[in-house]
Order: C-alpha cells, then sequence, then structure tokens
C-alpha cells in the first residue's frame, strides 16, 4: 500500500496512531469525532499502544513536526521518516525484547557455551526479525507485547508470581492477541494457589495476584477509568462485538486490511478448500462450532496444569494453548503464528529437533504474505542461516530419538499396542528432510512460477494447507509430551 | 557436547564462513556507490572492445585504470553476466542498474570471497597459541578467523559501497602465509599476480623484495644474525626475477607488443588528480591540509593575508582537482614520493640487518602500508585496510600488537563512515561497527588477560569521544542552521580526528618495532 491514496497501507496506521495520540486529548482517542474519523485506521490496540505511540509522536515531534501534525500528515512518507519508524522497532526490542531472551537463556541450566548458542538461536528467528523488521507495510511491534508476555515467563520461572503476573497484564494491555497465552498463565498460577491449599497460603497467593493484575489493568486504563462510556467504547474498538460476542472472541487481529484471511493455515480454511463450510453452515453456528472445538483442544492441557503446575509443563501449555487457538479460531491473521513460535523458542534447548521443526514450519507459513512484500531474499538467508546455527549448536539430527523426543513416558504406555520400531529416529529425520526439501519446493515455486489462470490463488493456498498438516501434527504432538509429562518426573524421581 | 566444541574439527570455521556469506547475501539492497557502475562499465568494455581499445575507451568517465590482470577478471565475468541481463553490457547504459545486474554483480563479490576464505584458513593454521584452551571460543585461532572475515572494513567496502577487495586480499593474506611456512616461491608467485591485479600493493612491495632478498636469496646468515655474504645463491634470485618477469610478461606483454605502454601507465597513475580525494583520507596531508586551512582563517581574521589571494576553492568540495596550499607550501608528487621513501626506510632497514622471519616480514609489511597510506598521493581512505587486515595475524599472537591494533582498527574503521552517507545505512553501519569493535575489544582483552592491560586510559579516552563525534556528525549537525554554510564541517572533523589517531598508531608501531630490534641486539 505505500503510495497509493486513500489508505496508504499499514505503515500508515502506525504514524496515524502518533499523530491521534499526540494531537488529541486522551478522551477523544477511540471515539469517533470529526477530528478521529474512526474508520481512518481507528485506534484499536489496548491503551498501552496508545501510550507507546503517544511516546514516538513526542520523539517525532522533537525531529520534524511535519510527522504528525494532524490532518495535514495523511500518507506522509520519507526517507527519514522510515528511517525513524524502524529505529522505534528496534529501539523497543533492543529494550524489551531482547534482554528478556538473553536474562532467559542465561536462567537455563545448561553449559556457558550452550547458553549462548540458545540465545543466539532464538534472536536469529526468521519470523519475528522479517515481520518485525523487514514487513515494511506493518510495524507490528510483535517485540514489545511478546517481550512483555517473555519476562512474565522468566519472572514465573524465579518463582516472582506476582511480578510476573504485572508483566503478563503489561502484555495483554499492549496488544489484545496475547489472550491466546491468558488461560496458560491462569491454569498455571491457579495450580500453584491450590498446591499451597486453599485454606491458608493459596488463598493468600491468590489474593494477591487478583490484586496485582486489578492494579495493573487499573494503572493502565486509569485515564479511561472516569466513564463508563469510555471502557466500553475502547473494548468494543478492541473487541468488534456488534458483530457478534463469539466473532469478538475469535478476532485476533483488526480485519480491515486483511484480505488474506483465506489462506491461512488454519483448519477452516484448509477444510473450506475441500468442503465450503460457508454454504453447509451458518455463520452463527461455525462461530459457536469453532469456539467448541477451540475450547476442547484445551482442555486437557488446562486441566493438567492446573492440577499439576510444573515449569516445564507451563511452557509447554504456551504452546499448545496458543497453537489450539490458532488452528481452531475462526478468523485468524497468519502473524498470530508467532504468538505460538516465541514458546516454542524458550523449549529450543530442551527438544532442540522439533522445535526447530516447528518454527521452520511459522516461518514457511508466512511466505504468501512475505511475498508481497518483496522479503524473498531476506526470508531465504534467514531462514537458511537460522537452520545452520541451530544444526551447528545442537545438532539437531542427532538429537531424533525417542528419547531426546521426549515421547519415553508415551511409548512406554504403549508398549502393550505397537511395538515401537528400531528405526525410529531415521525415520523421524527423513520426515524432517522430505517437509523441508517439499517446503523448499514451495518456497520456490511461489517466488519463481506464475499460477495457472484457473487457480490464481494456488500456491498461497497450498502453502497454508502443507503448513495446517504441520500443525495439526505439531499440535498432537506438543499435548501428547505435555499430558504424558509428569510420569516422567516421577520416574526420574524414582530413578 | 555440540560439534561446536570439537577443537580438532573447522565445523566452527564452516559456521563463521556461512554466516558472514549470509549477512553479505542480506546487504544485496542496500546502497551502493559510483564503484558499482565502475565495475558495470568495466564489464561492457571487456566484453565489447578488442584488447587493443580497452585501455583507450572513454565513453564512461570512469575509465579503466587497474592493471591488465583485473580486466581479464572483467572479461570472464562478463560472459557470465549475459546470462542475468545483456543490457548491462552495453557501454552506452551509463548508470544502468537493473536488479538482475544488482544481483549478479553483488553475487560475483560474494562468490570471489570463497578465496578470501580459503586464505584466511591458511592464516590460521599458521598461527599458533602460546597455550591451548579449552573453550573453542578462546582460541587464537577462532578469533583470528573471526576478526579477518567479520572484518567490518571489509564488509561495508566490498558489500555496500562495492568493490573487488575480498578476493585480492584473499590473495595477499595467501601470500603472506606461503611466505610465513617457507614456501617462498609460491608467495612470490602470488603477489606478483595480485600486483597485476590491483597496482595499490605496491606500496607493500619493498616489504616482499627486500625480505624475499634477505631470507630466501641469502641462504644462510652468521651468528649474531648479520647478512653472509657468501651464502648468497644465484639460482634463487634467477628463479624470483623469472617469476615477476613471466607474470609481467603475461600480463603486459601484449600491450607492450602494441606499443600501448605508456597509455596503459598513464591510466594506472593519474597524477593530475589533487593530493587528497573528495573526502580526505585520514593521514599526514589531511593534518597538513587542516593546519593549511586553520592558519588561513586566522590569516584572513588578523589580516596577515591578502584575501584576493586565497583561492575560492574548497579542498573538500566533492571534486578532484589540484589545488594550492594557501599559507604552508604546496605538495607536489614528487614531495609525497620522497617522503613516503623516508618513512619506509627505517622498518626496510631493520628488515634487512636483523631479520626475524615472518614476524618481522609482517611488521614490515603493516609498517610499509601504514607509511604509505601516511604520505601517499591522492590516498583513498580504503587504503588503511592494507594496514589493518595483515595486522590482525599479528594481533592474536602479543599483547602490544593487540593494544595498537585495537587503536588502529577502531580510527580506521570509523574513518570509513563517511563512504556510506544514506539515512537507511546509518543503523547498519553503526550496529556492525559496535558488534565487531565490542567483539575486538572484549575477544583480545581476554585473549591476553595474563599481560598488563592493552590500552592506555588515554587511548581509551581518544576512542571513547568517537561515540561524541558520530553522533555529532551525523544527528546534531544536520539539524543545525550550519549545514548549509559549512557542509564539509563533518567530513573535516572525522578525517583530522581519525588522522591523529593513525598517526599515534604509526608512531607507536614505529617505537615498538624499533625498540624491540635495539633490546634484542643489547640482549646478544
Amino acid at each position: 500500500g505505500a503510495g497509493k491514496p486513500p489508505m496508504y497501507g499499514d505503515y500508515e496506521a502506525q504514524r496515524h496512531w502518533q499523530e491521534v495520540t499526540y494531537n488529541l486529548p486522551i478522551k477523544q482517542w477511540y471515539f469517533n469525532t470529526s477530528d478521529n474519523n474512526l474508520l481512518y485506521w481507528g485506534l484499536d490496540y489496548p491503551p498501552l499502544t496508545a501510550y507507546h505511540s503517544f511516546l514516538c509522536a513526542y520523539v517525532a515531534k522533537l525531529i520534524n513536526p511535519d510527522w504528525i501534525a494532524l490532518h495535514t500528515s495523511r500518507g506522509y512518507e520519507s526517507q527519514s521518516h522510515k528511517l525513524f519508524m524502524r529505529t522505534t522497532v528496534f529501539v523497543a526490542d533492543l529494550l524489551i525484547y531482547i534482554p528478556a531472551v538473553i536474562l532467559y537463556c542465561h536462567s537455563l541450566k545448561e553449559t556457558s557455551t550452550k547458553k549462548k548458542a540458545s540465545a543466539l538461536c532464538i534472536l536469529l528467528y526468521p519470523g519475528l526479525i522479517l515481520i518485525d523488521h523487514g514487513h515494511f507495510q506493518y510495524p507490528f511491534f510483535f517485540c514489545m507485547s511478546l517481550g512483555f508476555a517473555l519476562w512474565g515467563v522468566l519472572c514465573l520461572s524465579y518463582d516472582w508470581d506476582l511480578l510476573g503476573s504485572v508483566a503478563f497484564c503489561l502484555a495483554l494491555n499492549y496488544k489484545q492477541m496475547e489472550l491466546y497465552h491468558s488461560l496458560p498463565f491462569f491454569c498455571y498460577l491457579l495450580g500453584k494457589c491450590f498446591k499451597k491449599g486453599l485454606k491458608g497460603k493459596g488463598l493468600l497467593l491468590l489474593t494477591k495476584l487478583a490484586g496485582a493484575v486489578l492494579a495493573s489493568f487499573a494503572v493502565c486504563w486509569l485515564p479511561f477509568c472516569t466513564d463508563v462510556e469510555q471502557i466500553m467504547q475502547v473494548l468494543r474498538r478492541l473487541f468488534p462485538i456488534d458483530r457478534g460476542l463469539f466473532e469478538a472472541c475469535m478476532f485476533s487481529s483488526p480485519p480491515p486490511c486483511c484480505k488474506c484471511s483465506d489462506k491461512v493455515a488454519n483448519i477452516w480454511c484448509s477444510l473450506s478448500v475441500l468442503i465450503k463450510i460457508k454454504n453447509v453452515v451458518s455463520p452463527q453456528t461455525q462461530l459457536k462450532l469453532s469456539f467448541a472445538v477451540t475450547f476442547l483442544s484445551l482442555l486437557p492441557t488446562c486441566i493438567k496444569l492446573t492440577v499439576q503446575p510444573s515449569l516445564r509443563g507451563f511452557k509447554l501449555a504456551l504452546v499448545s494453548g496458543a497453537l489450539s487457538f490458532f488452528l481452531f479460531s475462526f478468523q485468524v491473521h497468519e502473524k498470530s503464528i508467532l504468538l505460538v513460535s516465541v514458546p516454542v523458542c524458550l523449549i529450543l534447548n530442551e527438544i532442540p529437533f522439533m522445535a526447530t521443526w516447528f518454527l521452520l514450519v511459522s516461518t514457511f507459513s508466512m511466505l504468501p504474505l512475505l511475498l508481497k512484500d518483496g522479503l524473498l531474499l531476506a526470508y531465504a538467508v534467514t531462514t537458511l542461516a537460522f537452520l545452520s546455527t541451530c544444526e551447528a549448536s545442537f545438532a539437531i539430527f542427532d538429537k531424533t530419538s525417542v528419547k531426546d523426543l521426549q515421547l519415553k513416558p508415551f511409548s512406554v504406555s504403549l508398549r502393550g499396542f505397537v511395538s515401537w520400531f528400531k528405526p525410529f529416529p531415521r525415520v523421524v529425520r527423513n520426515l524432517f528432510l522430505l517437509s523441508v526439501t517439499l517446503m523448499g519446493a514451495l518456497s520456490v515455486m511461489s517466488a519463481a512460477v506464475h499460477p495457472p489462470h484457473k487457480f490464481p490463488d494456488l500456491f498461497p493456498i497450498l502453502v497454508s494447507s502443507v503448513s495446517c498438516l504441520h500443525f495439526l501434527f505439531f499440535w498432537v504432538y506438543f499435548n501428547v509430551i505435555m499430558l504424558w509429562d509428569s510420569n516422567s518426573r516421577n520416574q526420574k524421581k524414582a530413578s | 557436547s555440540g560439534r561446536v566444541m570439537a577443537a580438532g574439527g573447522w565445523s566452527w570455521f564452516r559456521a563463521l564462513a556461512l554466516g558472514v556469506s549470509f549477512l553479505k547475501c542480506l546487504l544485496i539492497p542496500t546502497y551502493h556507490s559510483t564503484d558499482f557502475e565502475v565495475h558495470r562499465n568495466w564489464l561492457a568494455i571487456t566484453h565489447n572492445l578488442p584488447l587493443s581499445q580497452w585501455y583507450y575507451e572513454a565513453t564512461s568517465e570512469w575509465t579503466l585504470d587497474y592493471p591488465p590482470f583485473f580486466a581479464w577478471f572483467e572479461y570472464a565475468l562478463s560472459h557470465i553476466a549475459k546470462y542475468f541481463d545483456p543490457k548491462m553490457l552495453v557501454t552506452e547504459n551509463l548508470n544502468y542498474t537493473s536488479p538482475a545486474t544488482v544481483f549478479f554483480q553483488r553475487f560475483s563479490v560474494i562468490f570471489t570471497d570463497v578465496l578470501f576464505i580459503y586464505a584466511v584458513r591458511e592464516c590460521c593454521r599458521c598461527v599458533n597459541g602460546k597455550r591451548a584452551a579449552k573453550d573453542i571460543l578462546e582460541k587464537p585461532t577462532f578469533i583470528l578467523a573471526v576478526l579477518l572475515l567479520w572484518n567490518f572494513g571489509l564488509l561495508i567496502v566490498d558489500h555496500i559501497h562495492f568493490q573487488y577487495n575480498g578476493f585480492l586480499f584473499g590473495m595477499m593474506l595467501l601470500s603472506v602465509t606461503r611466505l610465513c611456512q617457507k614456501r617462498y616461491l609460491e608467495g612470490a608467485f602470488l603477489f606478483a599476480v595480485l600486483l597485476h591485479f590491483k597496482h595499490i600493493y605496491v606500496y607493500v612491495a619493498p616489504a616482499y623484495g627486500i625480505y624475499l632478498l634477505r631470507s630466501y636469496c641469502f641462504t644462510a646468515s652468521n651468528a649474531d644474525g648479520s647478512v653472509k655474504w657468501r651464502s648468497f645463491s644465484f639460482l634463487r634470485i634467477t628463479l624470483l626475477g623469472l617469476i615477476v618477469c613471466l607474470v609481467s610478461a603475461l600480463s603486459l606483454g601484449p600491450f607492450i607488443v602494441l606499443g600501448q605502454l605508456p597509455q596503459v601507465i598513464s591510466r594506472l597513475f593519474p597524477f593530475k588528480r589533487g593530493l587528497c580525494h573528495a573526502y580526505w583520507a585520514p593521514n599526514f596531508w589531511a593534518l597538513y591540509s587542516a593546519m593549511d586551512k586553520a592558519l588561513t582563517v586566522v590569516g584572513l581574521k588578523y589580516n596577515f593575508l591578502d584575501p584576493t589571494k586565497v583561492p575560492k576553492a574548497s579542498m573538500t568540495g566533492g571534486l578532484v582537482q589540484e589545488f594550492q596550499h594557501t599559507v604552508l607550501p604546496s605538495v607536489t608528487p614528487l614531495a609525497t614520493l620522497i617522503c613516503t621513501f623516508i618513512s619506509i626506510l627505517p622498518s626496510v632497514f631493520c628488515l634487512w640487518f636483523k631479520p626475524q622471519g615472518p614476524r618481522g616480514f609482517l611488521q614490515c609489511l603493516v609498517l610499509c602500508a601504514l607509511s604509505s597510506f601516511m604520505f601517499g598521493w591522492h590516498v583513498h581512505e580504503k587504503a588503511i585496510l592494507l594496514a589493518i587486515l595483515p595486522f590482525s595475524l599479528l594481533s592474536v599472537q602479543r599483547a602490544k600488537d593487540a593494544g595498537i591494533y585495537l587503536i588502529l582498527t577502531t580510527t580506521g574503521h570509523f574513518s570509513l563512515f563517511p563512504l556510506l552517507f544514506t539515512a537507511p545505512e546509518l543503523p547498519i553501519k553503526v550496529l556492525l561497527m559496535l558488534l565487531f569493535s565490542v567483539y575486538s575489544f572484549s575477544s583480545l582483552k581476554s585473549l591476553h588477560r595474563r599481560e598488563r592491560p592493552l590500552l592506555h586510559w588515554l587511548e581509551t579516552v581518544y576512542l571513547i569521544h568517537l561515540v561524541p563525534l558520530e553522533v555529532f556528525c551525523e544527528i546534531v549537525f544536520p539539524l543545525t542552521p550550519w549545514k548549509l554554510q559549512f557542509p564539509f564541517v563533518p567530513l573535516l572533523l572525522t578525517s583530522v580526528y581519525c588522522a591523529l589517531g593513525i598517526t599515534y598508531v604509526w608512531l607507536k608501531l614505529y617505537v615498538s618495532v624499533l625498540s624491540e630490534r635495539s633490546v634484542r641486539q643489547k640482549a646478544e
């Protein structure tokens, strides 16, 4: 959308938010007024995004006031402005996300070189780099919300529950998509309270946590708390309820720009290739169905986490929970896969092979989006670099045995039904190579070959279907290890 | 635990080489300078015209001014280029930059860097650590590989600004390594070939010549290290002479036959250009010109000078032209030649009278490169790489050299900043520079941690002040009203400040080399 009036693309959205937050009083940010036309990139993220835009606008005013002048700066694009916008993303990355990653790797129980290798691999993850810094049209500031969530996980790993919940509330107040991660956080902390006993320390912890959450929300929403109408309006912008309650829950990102909702690696989109669900089932039923399926798919891991709260289970629940939401929600944006990828990065050092495979597939699933932005070269180079770094740091091809994939307890349970054959590592390795070859071939074809006239969307659909199949497989895998996790712990303690 | 840790294997080297190649691929779409058009023009010239026209062609202002081997290299490339975009080979297509052209040229640089990677591997083989380190990250070979492969200056000059220095430095490092391994003839051959690729390497030819003469042609030395005149081997000097003549014949032969040698020489050594490039290289003449300008300003203010006699042309106006200094005497090419010659004499004498084997040769080479940089005519700031890269080999071996290396490399790399003046490249160059500087400081400090500190506190203060200088030049100055009146001020400040650092390094290195020799003499 660069240079194309009247809407100018998503880059303009960020610039417009800076304009609105700087020039208008807080009361008017989320309302449709003569100065603030909500149809033209209205604010539809929670207050922290607005405050962040205000901060950036303040800096922009010091450098060049034309960038955020009310009304007259629509569609402003210049070299120095692009540099400024990119710098804001980079500063956010540097201050929030990168320290969280480094501190997280520092806290791992590994050798020093392994820690540095983990940090390097996580920072080299192509998806986040390309979306935040390459996706020119939409400097999405994923690093901020994911960074805050990461700080939350880090605090929880040190048993600083209050700080962790505050950090996660900040993340939630930055982008409402973090709701994907909210259930695992909630279940883990609830499980911890139960473990401490509901009559004594547990209840105390529960009240403290509730207090912390309420306090952080109150602080973030303070300017809007004066008037119920304000709060309702903000909620209306975050979750477009007038389209239906269920739809609101399912929405993961603001829709106006999304024309790609048909080609996401999501169950419903893949199924719609085979059977037009729209014709079989009414929209209301569709929504109820997707809500039910999502809820059911989350249930096992959440119950397990509440009953047996462990840090490892928590991380796995983050992965499988977010993946469930991604696969089974109704309208999902391709970028939401990043909400699954970052938790997967956290378990990179425990299950390097599967984690690397997943991260490669997640980057591949965003290929149509990246091609639209002309990021083919960056995509190819960063993916290859990521793969070779993981291979060099973790020797992933050697870690494909049953034990390394954490499937030991599962295979023990299955001993009666299936004999786990010896060539398992080799089979898994070959599957990986096959998958990577397929993804590589599809990438090359998407970039180089023109699709036939009858099926203009052939390649995006192929990409999303292949990714969806992979994601289903990963969803099953992560649920399996999560559900069979505690057995191995007991076994370890016994031996 | 992973293959990274295997000290015997070279997998870490592969990882480093692959990583830097990926980085180079990411730099493909960045800004490229007029050197890009220069090389495209040469592709066109060598492809379309017969040999006899190569050094006469002047459709474009960027005429062929490298020796014949480089022209043959461009000719070979042009045969691959025609599969990417035949239009780039049309001589009249000035400033032709289709995506295929950019991709092909950039990729050719990345591809020819393979020779550089091979040379770095040979260098790493040559370097011995004093003590075996358990952790791969602390071994001198690993640090040397990173300092060479990921060298900031080489990255931005070759892969952003666009030049073909990678494989040329590869040849030079390879010849140095061969000399260190006592394979003298191979080393001499490689250097001769290198000279005919790019004649800037003639700066370090004295080091090669004297070292080969002293350590190869004289097969033995006396007990006290002085020359044993009787051990002179005519066979060896004949072999060397034959190699040089053969290579020169291959290169210049066709042009001598065509009677074009004077034309070739005039293209290779264009003395019509001014003392300083448009942006002053941070050498002695930068300080000299800055002093001249300062004295002019003072003189005009206090009416010591007659305003009508002061020429109007600014020395950093962007055009290369001959001009006169106002207060101090003007400098002629001959004067610079004499200064250069005098400045390399002490190091060459050291190499002759007290040869210390390969290390002495490397020290002399670096000193020759630095001295020529200090006093040469129309020196380009990129020439500092000629001193930085060989010096990396010395820095991982001795703490004293490491300290000098840190100052040289930080100042030298900083002086390359004005080459990339566009806004999108600003974060790239600052980030890469910070990464490289931080890595070089921390790794060399930890490598030589048993010795006394690498840098004196004054030197650290000097280096730290590069940061505010950069902030002022790139961020503060463009926002002030003086930007229109005095546009050359940031360039002037950068080159003068770096010139101070480089002069200091040159003097310190000389003192260190000369005093080391005399210490040895006292010991014997």
